[in-house]
């Protein structure tokens, strides 16, 4: 984070990134199948919010242990910054989603196992926030978090990828199917899809980095002060 | 006669084998006219101009963060 907080040769990627999976999003060749029709397309953009989702959260919990080791109260901005963004990019996600299975699935909302478990896993990122918002005293405040960041990412990763898997569900790679095969990502999906990955997570740690650089410098003065 | 039947089934058999994926695919329906009409363009062309509008705006907000960030070390000297 403290790299990408200095340089901006990574902004350019993003965007080229971007304009690329708008681009060839849109237009390149997809195949033809039957419900989804050219709905497949969603695949460039509501599936990178999910990746965007467990990479910026990777990337605070690796700062929340960052901070409960050594108590330096910047990590602790790198950490919830970056959780703030996570919940952005699920919230996102489970919107996207929704507008997707109204189509295909034929209701936005059908309990589905995929669903339900996401939006768990995002209400117990929401209560990070009720959690840090509740304690007053600084220190005491940045460690229950960091602890409570751990707990919460190492509770994602089930119910996320392993409890969805073991029930049946309509979502691809779910119900006892492996992650992505070749009905959900042809030769011609990939050639846009993993771009489409790597530029919304960069833009999703772009505006994290933004937010971080301000905390920073709030914190700066009121220490001054 | 028997041969003529025998024909015809091959015949009728064979030509089932070739339309089956062309039938299929025809099914499902695609937005081909809408791409082959070119409007599809316009419609990247105005995605375009609002991510590069975005992006735009979000170049300035690190600008900005960066002169906040450069004042308040200045004042703190």
């Amino acid at each position: 984070m403290g790299y990408l907080l200095k340089t901006n040769w990574w902004k350019w990627l993003c965007m080229a990134l971007l304009t690329y999976t708008i681009i060839g999003g849109l237009l390149l060749p997809v195949p033809k199948l039957p419900i989804l029709n050219e709905t497949i397309r969603v695949l460039h953009f509501h599936v990178p919010m999910w990746f965007g989702m467990i990479l910026v959260f990777t990337g605070s919990v690796i700062y929340a242990i960052k901070y409960l080791k050594t108590n330096n109260s910047k990590f602790d901005i790198y950490s919830s910054q970056l959780a703030n963004m996570g919940i952005a990019f699920g919230v996102l996600g489970i919107v996207t989603g929704m507008v997707w299975a109204k189509y295909t699935w034929g209701e936005p909302w059908s309990n589905d196992p995929k669903q339900n478990a996401s939006a768990v896993s995002l209400l117990i990122y929401l209560a990070y926030f009720v959690l840090r918002n509740s304690i007053k005293d600084e220190e005491q405040r940045n460690r229950i978090s960091g602890v409570y960041n751990i707990f919460a990412y190492f509770l994602m990763i089930p119910l996320l990828f392993i409890l969805p898997r073991m029930a049946d569900s309509l979502h691809p790679g779910n119900g006892g199917n492996p992650g992505f095969n070749a009905y959900d990502l042809d030769s011609n999906l990939r050639k846009v899809f993993y771009t489409a990955v790597l530029g919304w997570s960069l833009l999703g740690y772009w505006i994290a980095s933004i937010n971080i650089r301000l905390s920073l410098t709030h914190q700066k003065l009121e220490n001054a002060s | 006669m028997n041969h003529i039947t025998t024909l015809f089934f091959r015949l009728a058999f064979s030509l089932l084998i070739i339309l089956t994926p062309i039938v299929s695919t025809a099914q499902v329906e695609m937005a081909d006219n809408f791409r082959g009409e070119g409007k599809i363009y316009v419609v990247i062309a105005i995605i375009l101009v609002i991510l590069t509008g975005f992006f735009y705006l979000l170049f300035r907000l690190d600008r900005k963060t960066k002169r906040l960030e450069e004042e308040v070390s200045q004042n703190q000297k």
